[in-house]
């Protein structure tokens, strides 16, 4: 992050269900205006290049790499990140689920695999077990070889 | 039918339970070190060199330090030019010369990360160039140019020799009816779990310093830390939050963490440094590559005769845990298998390569993939089957290797015999058109292993007025699940309901001592020291209750919460309320235990003898594969994984580790390959840097043996990196099968099998 830098546009989206405004540098990415201004930290980097998918968060309800995403492309739409998904401090189902099915270890990449996860069901609410697979190829875990990841996700399809 | 019956016996033992850390985890509250942000934080930037070998003639800040926004420029002149490292052969900021393109020559402590970036473009290294050299075998040659003159050679003191009679080995060697030798190849890899190296230090204005860091051993992080910086240890506060993987890489201290000290030391505010994935795919010491020449012996009834390795490990610029894999190596060469003489010689060598370090296996895997290939070529030239052949020749419980290590719990025939039949092994070229079955066990130690003089775990129970019970562990939890594990046992032994179980494991303030989480040692000894510690806070317990109901301490027990007499069952109240009973009166007291367990093992001698681990586990992977022969392509259709681990205290957890250590094994094998050219990392994005993904990742099937150990906690062994050890060697023997080709070299790429 820049904070000495002069120039800083400001950007009006939807978080977590709540309108926010953000003073930030024109060519910062929603990663690092949601880690670095609004303290949301439950969004990983995990390599800024868009190739591992820790930073997945959802843009008007489809999973995209934060770290690529310019905060020119979130204004005016919604976005929700892993801290949105709590409803009165209780889980939701797919959250419930990667902690049940033993699909969490060092949790890094979590976050960004639970949100492919949710945009996953949301456009396809049964999908077999090859589409899973297909969906979350983007996101790396180098804990739990996805086996138990797969079972969380089979798990919460209708 | 045993499984059943010792799941039955115990309330959370051997059961399903999910991480204790998982509803943080999934929530996004976690936080690791990428996530801690601290008032006046400033980000520190390291330069490393331009040239892989070369002489530092002269560095100018001044440009850099006038750049508006930084705080501190540091080169070695400004450091106590104290030297690191297992053989204190660098320092955290080089000076003088470099040794590979991954040393530090200075670094920048500024108030962002551009800034600091800017700054680094900024400073000016003079260098002469020198000579450099990359493959070992040339440094070992008299006129090679030295990594360090000083030493007057490339090749590092350390003695990796085993023999148990030199005359007697090349006799049978001489005389065998049946003899395999090869020469093996294994790469350079990076460990890259998601979290990156990271560290924010602060050294304030009272001289005290606070670091947060990802290091799996946070003991002697602090011990070697306070040695390079000076920093008294008594003011050193080492901090572990979150942990986002490890695998190894956080045995080493790194010099990063020594520069960030300094950056704060210069500056007196935090400073925090994390890797980029580039840095870390670049800078991260890698996983240690081999050249392994090895030959194997056996008589005409399949039994094994002798195995003789030679080894030349390259250690890159300077020595970290990465050589130190021989001693593993050596283990697994005497140890695999059943057998009588064995010769194991590992020559380590200096190069301007990057420094290499451990990951997870710490040399088993590397090894491994020569052994099991020649398992294999063995039975084919005695006629035999080689899962007969390895039966023949398999460990067995209550025996002896020739280094002195002694097999106690051993499942290691039921393993292969499992193995292989859930695989369907119907024999050699049986597996279909196209397709291929290959096998390989691993030996690896699991209850501990002494490579300090200490290997023990201390613990603190704690039981509060409400029944939360806190166990502040020593214990470093890599992301493995070895918390819950702890949980778990503390809570069967105390008989409280594993919910009202938290784990203290960040820092170290607090904790007691631990040698750090390595060789699978965690459950086995931070649970045995937990496991101590609970019976001590339970005896507080049934104490406090034998004065409230006026029955003696031996009748009463607790069960799910419960303190109950066994002869009057009207005799019960919840432990909760007997701790508040024992607390709120005069001459009252809390509960509060401690323990420290020291496994029962032992360091190995300067012949490299000793028993040491407490216990060792053994396994059986049987690997399913396709080949197409027209691209090469090869696809794993299917692992089974059979271990014996011990009792299973989670399967879930155990799973997950099988699962883990199953494909990062095959990424090992088949698609991860850090590329260096002079001495560089060229392929330095995860783009490029192949780890497999959802879509990769074959059918695994975990199987547990489960044998009861008698020095494990419930009778577990450690099982946290066995998964990986085999696969590379299941998979060679597996495209051998499909193919007829024998490929001795890592990794294992299309091109690599049309080429032979």
């Amino acid at each position: 992050m820049r904070r000495g830098s002069a120039v800083v546009k400001r950007f009006s989206f939807v978080l977590n269900g709540k309108p926010v405004e953000v003073e930030v540098p024109p060519a910062y990415t929603l990663l690092e205006t949601l880690r670095n201004v609004l303290h949301l930290t439950g969004t990983k980097d995990g390599c800024g290049d868009g190739d591992c998918g820790a930073c997945t968060v959802l843009l008007d309800g489809r999973a995209v790499h934060s770290c690529l995403t310019l905060m020119a492309q979130v204004e005016g739409r919604s976005v929700t990140t892993v801290e949105g998904l709590l409803r009165d401090s209780s889980p939701d189902e797919v959250q419930s689920a990667y902690a049940e099915s033993g699909a969490v270890q060092c949790g890094y990449c979590t976050p960004g695999l639970i949100m492919a996860t949710k945009a996953l069901l949301m456009s396809n609410p049964n999908p077999s077990v090859e589409e899973v697979k297909e969906a979350l190829r983007g996101n790396l875990c180098r804990c739990t070889g996805y086996a138990k990841i797969l079972e969380a996700v089979l798990r919460v399809r209708r | 039918m045993l499984e059943q019956k010792l799941v039955e016996r115990y309330s959370t033992i051997g059961k399903p339970i999910p991480k204790i850390d998982g509803f943080e985890k999934v929530t996004g509250y976690a936080r690791y070190v990428d996530d801690i942000k601290l008032p006046n934080m400033l980000y520190g930037k390291i330069l490393r060199s331009r040239y892989p070998h070369a002489r530092i003639k002269r560095i100018d800040t001044s440009r850099a330090e006038a750049l508006p926004g930084v705080a501190a420029v540091i080169t070695a002149k400004d450091t106590p030019m104290r030297r690191m490292g297992i053989l204190k052969d660098q320092l955290p900021l080089k000076y003088g010369k470099v040794r590979s393109v991954r040393d530090e020559v200075a670094a920048v402590a500024a108030v962002d990360e551009e800034t600091a970036l800017e700054a680094l473009d900024l400073i000016e290294v003079e260098y002469e160039e020198l000579e450099p050299v990359f493959d070992p075998e040339e440094a070992m040659k008299p006129d090679a140019p030295l990594v360090h003159e000083e030493l007057g050679t490339n090749v590092v003191n350390l003695n990796f020799r085993f023999s148990t009679d030199d005359e007697e080995l090349e006799r049978i060697f001489r005389e065998a009816p049946a003899v395999v030798e090869g020469e093996y190849r294994v790469h350079y890899v990076n460990a890259s779990p998601l979290g990156t190296i990271g560290v924010v230090a602060h050294y304030d204005e009272r001289g005290h310093l606070t670091i947060y860091t990802n290091t799996q051993a946070p003991f002697l992080y602090k011990r070697d830390l306070a040695e390079i910086t000076g920093v008294d240890p008594a003011k050193i506060h080492v901090i572990q939050p979150e942990i986002g993987g490890a695998f190894g890489r956080g045995m080493d201290l790194h010099p990063t963490d020594a520069i960030a000290v300094f950056l704060s030391i210069k500056t007196r505010k935090p400073v925090k440094i994390v890797f980029s994935r580039r840095e870390e795919l670049e800078y991260a010491p890698p996983r240690q590559p081999a050249i392994i020449r090895m030959r194997t012996a056996a008589d005409r009834t399949g039994r094994l005769l002798a195995r003789d390795a030679k080894l030349i490990l390259d250690a890159g610029a300077y020595v970290s845990w990465g050589p130190f894999d021989a001693r593993v190596m050596m283990a697994t060469t005497t140890g695999l298998y059943q057998l009588t003489h064995a010769r194991f010689d590992a020559t380590v060598v200096y190069t301007n390569n990057p420094y290499c370090g451990t990951q997870r296996g710490a040399g088993n895997p590397q090894i491994t993939f020569a052994i099991e290939q020649q398992m294999d070529e063995l039975a084919e030239e005695l006629g035999m089957d080689p899962v007969e052949f390895r039966i023949i020749n398999a460990n067995k419980p209550n025996t002896v290797t020739p280094q002195g290590m002694i097999i106690t719990s051993c499942g290691m025939e039921e393993c292969i015999r499992r193995a292989a039949q859930a695989i369907g092994w119907r024999g050699r070229g049986s597996a279909g058109l196209g397709k291929g079955i290959g096998l390989a066990c691993y030996f690896h130690v699991g209850g501990g292993a002494r490579v300090y003089r200490s290997d023990g775990c201390g613990t603190i129970v704690q039981v509060d007025d409400f029944g939360r019970v806190t166990v502040i562990t020593g214990s470093t939890d890599i992301g493995t699940g070895s918390d819950t594990a702890i949980a778990q046992i503390v809570a069967e032994e105390l008989g409280v309901p594993v919910s009202r179980v938290s784990v203290v494991n960040d820092d170290t303030a607090i904790r007691p001592w631990d040698v750090g989480t390595h060789a699978s040692r965690a459950t086995f000894v931070a649970g045995n020291s937990a496991l101590l510690a609970a019976r001590e806070a339970k005896r507080q317990i049934l104490e406090t209750a034998s004065q409230l109901f006026g029955t003696p301490i031996d009748e009463l027990d607790i069960r799910d919460g419960y303190v109950y007499s066994r002869s009057d069952p009207s005799k019960k109240m919840e432990y909760d309320k007997v701790i508040r009973r024992g607390h709120l009166r005069e001459g009252g007291r809390v509960i509060l235990a401690s323990a420290f367990y020291d496994p029962p093992n032992q360091m190995q001698d300067e012949r490299w003898m000793g028993n040491i681990s407490a216990a060792y586990t053994f396994g059986a992977q049987a690997v399913l594969l396709e080949v197409d022969e027209e691209t090469g392509t090869i696809r794993v259709l299917k692992v089974v994984s059979a271990h014996d681990a011990g009792r299973i205290l989670n399967p879930l957890g155990a799973e997950g580790q099988v699962h883990g250590g199953v494909v990062m094994g095959l990424g090992y094998t088949l698609s991860e390959e850090l590329v260096l050219d002079r001495g560089r990392v060229v392929n330095a994005t995860l783009m490029d840097y192949l780890l497999f993904t959802s879509h990769e990742a074959p059918e695994i099937v975990p199987i547990f043996v489960e044998t009861e150990d008698p020095q494990g906690p419930y009778g577990a062994k450690g099982l946290g990196e066995t998964g990986c050890i085999p696969t590379p060697a299941a998979v060679a023997n597996a495209i051998y099968d499909a193919t007829g080709k024998r490929l001795r070299e890592l990794p294992i790429k299309p091109w690599n099998i049309l080429r032979k």
